[in-house]
């Protein structure tokens, strides 16, 4: 039980696959403008992701290794046109607003990572349980960078107005560049800054050492 | 058409404004060699793969595309996934073999990217957007190239910064992947600046 929760908890923060190791970057950039969409997409992938984990974990042994990918990729793709068709079905405008990002899960190299690294060599409980620990990692980040794009860019959350704005008579004059591409990069190069500086051993070695010269020999 | 192209090279550049192909645009920018190869192996893929999707779709799968079969009613849109991850995984093995038998030293050079191309999601985003914005089939080959060249331009600008930041004294938790998202967000902070030029 201890070690299944540690499956559960260890990749929010200390094997978080976002910030640590760099994957499934795209869909966590594109859809943080507002708290809404990165809800949706973080339902929709950690759903996604649990359900393949199983499923493939489930079949674990009859995969042949040659063909392993294909066969992941299949099941992952399908489970995508799923929650694809689901979202235009029971929420049209949203499924509007994230465009292509929601079947671009497929391609979301979180979800083939954790099958082909852990769900082919466990049994279908712990594989779901990493799977889900994974997509509620993924979720923490998204939905922190869409706090504060969302509340720093039009002053809401969820659409519902929290610092009343300029326009409509308030104090606040909403910051227009975190709606935009260049301040998601930022954002998230600052939350990874702030997770390697409380876990330092989560930092890049060094490519090489600078060899400092002492002062005194310069001429 | 050349609004369409300049307009997919810079102003919705795949990389900086969607966010495509992210793990291979920072996980391979490190050096600028490796950047130039996969920057030229992306050009080939997406220029083939955006216009043969298009063939596809609009002949197979959208809807009414089969009145000849006798079935004017299938709309065979929602398989457009699946098929296009398969038509892209296909394409990736074709052309490596092409490339191998014709080309033995543009192989070697591109060899390691290509694969690693199947699963990139500028290529599969390419041609999701093909679909969504409607273009024909002249439109998305002057598309695929377009996004094409404006990704490789991305990569290798970023690898150039990237090589010149290794001598710069960053902050030791922002060292590597950190700062690399920071000099990515200023990047799309230039490239915004491209919003409504027009050559023609």
């Amino acid at each position: 039980m201890i070690k299944g929760l540690r499956t559960l908890t260890d990749p929010l923060v200390e094997n978080n696959p976002v910030t640590v190791h760099i994957l499934g970057i795209c869909s966590a950039l594109a859809v943080t403008t507002a708290m809404s969409t990165a809800l949706t997409m973080s339902i929709a992938l950690t759903v996604v992701l649990t359900v393949a984990a199983g499923i493939i974990s489930l079949i674990r042994a009859h995969i042949p290794g040659v063909i392993r990918l294909i066969v992941q990729i299949t099941i992952i793709a399908a489970l995508v046109i799923v929650a694809d068709q689901l979202l235009r079905a029971f929420a049209y405008e949203m499924s509007q607003r994230l465009t292509v990002f929601v079947s671009l899960i497929a391609t979301n190299c979180i979800v083939l990572g954790r099958t082909e690294a852990f769900a082919l060599h466990h049994p279908p409980g712990p594989s779901m349980l990493d799977a889900l620990g994974n997509g509620l990692g993924y979720s923490a980040v998204l939905l922190i960078v869409a706090f504060i794009r969302e509340l720093l860019g039009s002053g809401s959350l969820f659409g519902i107005n929290l610092l009343p704005l300029v326009a409509d008579g308030g104090w606040y004059q909403p910051l227009r560049l975190m709606l935009l591409a260049p301040s998601a990069f930022i954002i998230l190069g600052l939350l990874i800054w702030a997770i390697r500086s409380l876990h330092p051993h989560l930092a890049e070695p060094r490519e090489f050492t600078l060899r400092h010269a002492p002062r005194e020999t310069r001429t | 058409m050349i609004e369409l192209f300049q307009r997919s090279i810079f102003e919705e550049n795949l990389a900086l404004s969607y966010f495509l192909g992210m793990c291979t645009f920072l996980a391979v920018s490190r050096r600028i060699e490796t950047a130039i190869g996969v920057g030229l192996a992306l050009i080939i893929v997406q220029a083939i793969s955006v216009p043969l999707n298009n063939l596809l779709y609009t002949h197979v799968l959208a809807g009414g595309a089969l009145t000849w079969l006798g079935l004017p009613d299938t709309d065979l849109g929602f398989l457009r996934l699946i098929t296009f991850i398969g038509i892209i995984a296909a394409l990736v093995q074709v052309l490596e073999m092409v490339l191998d038998r014709f080309m033995p030293a543009l192989h070697r050079a591109l060899g390691i990217y290509l694969p690693l191309l199947t699963v990139n999601c500028a290529i599969l985003g390419g041609s999701l957007f093909m679909v969504e914005r409607q273009l024909d089939l002249s439109e998305s080959l002057v598309f695929g190239l377009g996004t094409g060249i404006g990704w490789a331009l991305a990569i290798v600008t970023l690898a150039a910064i990237r090589e010149r930041l290794r001598y710069a004294n960053v902050p030791r938790g922002l060292e590597g992947l950190g700062i690399a998202f920071i000099v990515a967000g200023l990047m799309s902070m230039g490239f915004s600046a491209f919003v409504g030029v027009r050559v023609l």
